[in-house]
């Protein structure tokens, strides 16, 4: 099959590839550029594992060719941060256990990023809407509403005292560390 | 939060260890790995329910450009099975198909598409059979049978046991309920679609990376099935993306990933996509029973007649345990002085059912929880009341003689009658809105393995290096129970760490040692024993040699705060780093090892190997509903759950087993089903699959009780399966309470629901169901075992 040149923007870097016209985001990002950190579970926009932001918004990687979303900023899970350095977003959610198998987990945090990025104080509502097309297993859903939701409210508190969010993270990671000893 | 209490790490809510990988998407799940020079494989699947292969032509397929490997059934000619009493399944279908999905020749190609092509250009001739898509169609069996080597044809399993005269017991009742009951097939779906890696070491090994939950099973099967010698077959479980008893047995796609490797020399990865992962399925079976208890006024339960029929696609997996299991717990939660139960599995032309969370338990589960509602309200007694009088007691046996020891089953029903306002709600919510209650017990782990073996269940090694480096090793799989972080806050504890100075190694069957597998609510309870000898055995070493240095007695030194201590002079102690450096430098290598073997509590009957456990855990439930009479939808409101976990390892993880276990009762109550339009499966998508989502589900307050196990590590017992149970029943009850109609059928679909409020209106009873059982005489010899000695002169199973 004829391969196209696509100049890809991901997580801030550019990204050449050479792929075929069909191929989806999905498939290059994991395949092509070894960024497994978004996941399958259907590849047919049913369980939302592979979302990613395009552009701030969040998209099932496994619906979109690939050639569309040339020049385009893409978001991946691996961009928010690694286990040695979480987003405070990421930290709460291991704290409550919000992640158990955590394959769906990247999918969620993407979703919820993208919420939290637009809408910073969201309602309970907001949240479950904002994640209602991510399925989720294990979990029964609670302690990643409450992830969320602690995370928004540990931001407002944290700017009402015009702190920035670093040290939202710190202390966070104060927390999550407390909560260990 | 109340446990913990003189523990550091047990019993706290410290973040589990494999934590900030999944959060941060970095966790190497089988799907994420590759290996130069890869190719992958795909399977050519059955059209048809059943058929005879008459020929299959692979000449185009083989010949294709990047086809590196085409295997037939002729390649595996070897039969296999879970269970070695039931080996009825190919690798690829030998000379039938047997359901629609059914794996019938596979390709490994240089990539996906192409394996995809080739499949397409195989020629398969058939001649198609009748199949049998129903338990009916399969008990009458109008024609050729599925497997012509069973002995009773589509039946694949029967058992009848009797405890006891149930006649004798049904002639002291005073009352009597005789019920149907069916309970729908529905599947684990599990979000991560099923991935393996067959990778080929040398000339004549093999190492498959597979999402595995039980890594030791599926070593001793493909080595079998491959007729290579077990040394020469490694398997490495990857963190699965959800279990729930899907990723149990071996499937086609490990098998035929290593046979490929070791044939082109290159690895070959199986990733199936979702509608293979609902013909893979192993899922809940569909069962039909029935119940008869007879009961005197009082609500004492004098003895109970069980009967089930199976509905389980079409091979065995562990589809015999699945039998046994739909009558096992019954008399584990209740006293029921005399019991009968007949069991029988069919085979059906459908995708194989097997274990799914709860393993046969869930259905009469359902059942029985109904049934004691009907009973509760006949008898004008409460139905948490109707509970507590028939209540199991701790250490006593049952009738069908498993071992009860720590049991928390009244603390748990008077927990959720408390907080949930039971007693003034019931009966009392305005129309539409109900409450319904409902108690289960499970197993911490089968006592049995399941091939014969006398070697321990779950074996442990710790290691200790120069530098303080601690590292568990266990056979033992994540699939996000969080068995790591109970492996690791065990060893902590015991060295005086943290859990996350433990590095824990799991599921590989080359560097860890033995563990039987996630299932079966085990890991913690088994496989934690073993980690906790280990731990002492390795906290012993060192504290020799530290004790000697103090100039005490080795049992006078106190492992905490990354120090050891010396207890008789408490001012005294030594980091753990240098505890470490100078035991190795005195002993050499630090190793340890622990073993765990179940204590031999088979009943003294057939079939009495399964259901014993060496503890029980317990649960209690209420369902708050607001039923809509307008569309019969029904809104979960709330749920109280009472769990008898022992002690909690880590309560952060057993609060999500038990919402995570709520949701999934929940979510099979209210929506999935395996439903079939004639062979064809209606619904092989997640979409049309409907499971729970954030917006249905409800609010969920969770106490645990606390029974300290005597046998468990730190009392702790199983949480991954009990909270299911209950709150399947309890809804179907909340319903009856909302609206006066009962949905005797699982699941409650909002169409069942406003079906029988029509029916109830015009006066033909509020009911929805099955109304007949079928009237076929068990093929089972008859077992009647003799009362436990417990049950002598009056006293109810108690042990002394
Ligand atoms: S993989 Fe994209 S929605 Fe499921
Ligand atoms: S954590 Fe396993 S699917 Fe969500």
């Amino acid at each position: 099959m004829k391969q196209m040149a696509l100049a890809l923007r991901v997580n801030g870097e550019e990204k050449p590839v050479l792929v075929s016209p069909s191929r989806t985001l999905l498939e290059v990002l994991r395949e092509d550029l070894n960024l497994t950190g978004t996941k399958h579970g259907c590849e047919l926009g049913e369980c939302g594992a592979c979302t990613v932001l395009v552009d701030g918004k969040p998209m099932l990687s496994c619906l979109l060719p690939a050639a569309q979303v040339e020049g385009a900023e893409i978001t991946t899970i691996e961009a928010l941060g690694g286990p040695s350095t979480p987003h405070p977003l990421q930290l709460e959610w291991a704290r409550l256990g919000a992640a158990q198998c955590g394959y769906c987990t990247p999918g969620f945090v993407m979703s919820a990023k993208a919420l939290l990025d637009s809408n910073p104080e969201p309602t309970r509502e907001d949240i479950k809407a904002a994640i209602a097309g991510n399925l989720c297993r294990c979990t029964g859903y609670h302690k990643i509403v409450e992830a969320i939701e602690n995370f928004a409210r540990q931001r407002k508190a944290d700017q009402a005292i015009d702190r920035s969010i670093d040290t939202t993270a710190t202390a966070v990671r104060a927390v999550a560390l407390e909560a260990r000893g | 939060m109340a446990p913990k209490t003189g523990f550091a790490v047990i019993g706290g809510t410290e973040t589990r260890v494999d934590g900030l990988e999944k959060v941060t998407g970095r966790t190497r799940f089988a799907d994420d790995l590759s290996f130069p020079n890869m190719l992958y494989g795909r399977f050519l699947r059955s059209p048809h329910a059943h058929a005879r292969i008459r020929k299959i032509d692979v000449s185009r397929a083989a010949a294709m450009p990047g086809v590196h490997c085409v295997l037939t059934g002729r390649d595996f000619p070897i039969p296999f099975g879970p269970l070695p009493i039931s080996e009825d399944e190919y690798v690829l279908a030998f000379d039938k198909v047997t359901y629609v999905g059914e794996p019938v020749v596979a390709i490994a190609a240089i990539d996906e598409a192409t394996a995809d092509a080739a499949c397409r250009a195989v020629v398969v001739d058939y001649e198609e059979l009748d199949a049998y898509m129903t338990l009916e169609e399969a008990l009458e069996q109008r024609g050729e049978p599925i497997h012509t080597e069973h002995r009773f044809g589509n039946i694949h399993k029967a058992v009848s046991l009797e405890f006891g005269d149930v006649a004798q017991g049904f002639a002291e009742a005073e009352y009597f309920r005789e019920d149907v009951f069916f309970y729908q097939g529905n599947t684990h779906m599990p979000i991560e679609e099923h991935s393996c890696t067959g990778v080929p070491e040398g000339i004549d090994r093999v190492t498959l990376y597979s999402s595995t939950q039980n890594p030791h099973y599926g070593h001793r099967l493909i080595a079998k099935a491959l007729q290579l010698p077990g040394s020469r077959v490694r398997v490495v479980a990857t963190p699965a993306g959800g279990g729930f008893g899907g990723k149990c047995d071996t499937f086609s796609h490990e098998f035929a990933a290593c046979r490929m490797a070791l044939r082109t020399g290159r690895p070959v990865k199986f990733t199936l996509n979702r509608e293979e992962v609902f013909y893979t399925h192993r899922g809940r079976h569909p069962v039909l029973m029935w119940s008869k208890i007879g009961f005197r006024r009082n609500g004492r339960i004098t003895g109970m007649h069980f009967r089930s029929f199976l509905d389980g696609g079409a091979y065995g997996s562990l589809g015999v345990a699945t039998t046994y299991y739909t009558g096992a717990l019954q008399p584990c939660s209740y006293r029921i002085p005399y019991y009968k139960f007949e069991g029988t599995r069919l085979t059906t032309n459908k995708p194989v059912c097997g274990p799914k969370r709860g393993h046969g338990a869930p259905q009469p589960r359902a059942m029985i929880e109904v049934q004691m509602d009907k009973a509760a309200v006949d008898l004008g007694i409460d139905p948490a009341q109707l509970r507590l009088v028939n209540a199991i007691e701790p250490y006593s046996k049952t009738i069908n003689h498993f071992r009860v020891t720590s049991c928390g089953l009244k603390e748990c029903i008077e927990k959720v009658v408390e907080v949930s306002g039971f007693n003034d709600k019931w009966g009392r919510l305005p129309h539409g809105k109900g409450i319904g209650f409902a108690i289960s017990a499970y197993l911490s782990g089968a006592g049995t393995t399941q091939y014969p073996s006398n070697g321990p269940h779950s074996e442990v090694v710790v290691k200790v290096g120069r530098f303080g480096e601690v590292q568990c090793l266990t056979g033992s799989t994540d699939i996000g129970q969080g068995s790591m972080t109970v492996h690791a806050s065990i060893v902590a504890e015991v060295l005086g760490l943290h859990a996350s100075d433990v590095m824990v190694i799991n599921g590989d069957t080359a560097t860890t040692p033995i563990d039987l597998g996630s299932y079966s609510s085990r890991v913690t309870f088994m496989s934690g024993n073993a980690a906790l000898e280990a731990a002492r055995r390795m906290r012993d070493q060192i504290a020799a040699v530290v004790a000697a240095t103090f100039g005490i007695p080795a049992d006078c030194t106190e492992f905490r705060e990354h120090k050891v201590f010396n207890a008789v002079n408490p001012g005294q102690s030594m980091a753990w780093e240098d505890a470490c450096a100078l035991a190795e430098s005195k002993l050499g290598a630090l190793s340890s090892t622990g073993n765990y073997t179940p204590p031999d509590l088979d009943g003294p009957y057939k079939g009495g190997a399964v259901g014993p456990s060496p503890a029980y855990s317990y649960t209690a439930l209420a369902v708050q509903v607001d039923v809509d009479p307008e569309t019969g939808m029904i809104d979960v409101e709330k749920v109280w759950c009472a769990h008898d976990i022992g002690f909690p390892i880590n309560q952060t993880l057993v609060i999500g087993q038990v919402e995570g276990g709520i949701y999934m009762g929940l979510s099979e109550a209210l929506f999935e089903e395996m439903d079939y339009r004639k062979s064809r499966l209606e619904a092989p998508s997640m979409l049309d699959y409907k499971t729970i989502t954030v917006n249905e589900m409800p609010e969920i307050e969770t106490h645990l009780i606390c029974t300290h196990d005597p046998e468990g590590p730190f009392g702790a017992k199983e949480v991954g399966q009990g909270p299911l149970l209950p709150a399947i029943p309890a809804l179907l009850n909340a319903v009856y309470d909302a609206v006066g109609v009962r949905i005797d059928e699982v699941p409650c679909t909002p169409d069942k629901v406003l079906f029988a409020m029509e029916r109830k209106a015009d006066g033909r009873g509020g009911r929805i169901g099955p109304t007949a059982f079928p009237e076929h005489a068990t093929t089972a010899r008859a077992v009647r075992a003799p009362r436990p000695a417990e049950w002598e002169n009056g006293n109810e199973g108690r042990m002394n």
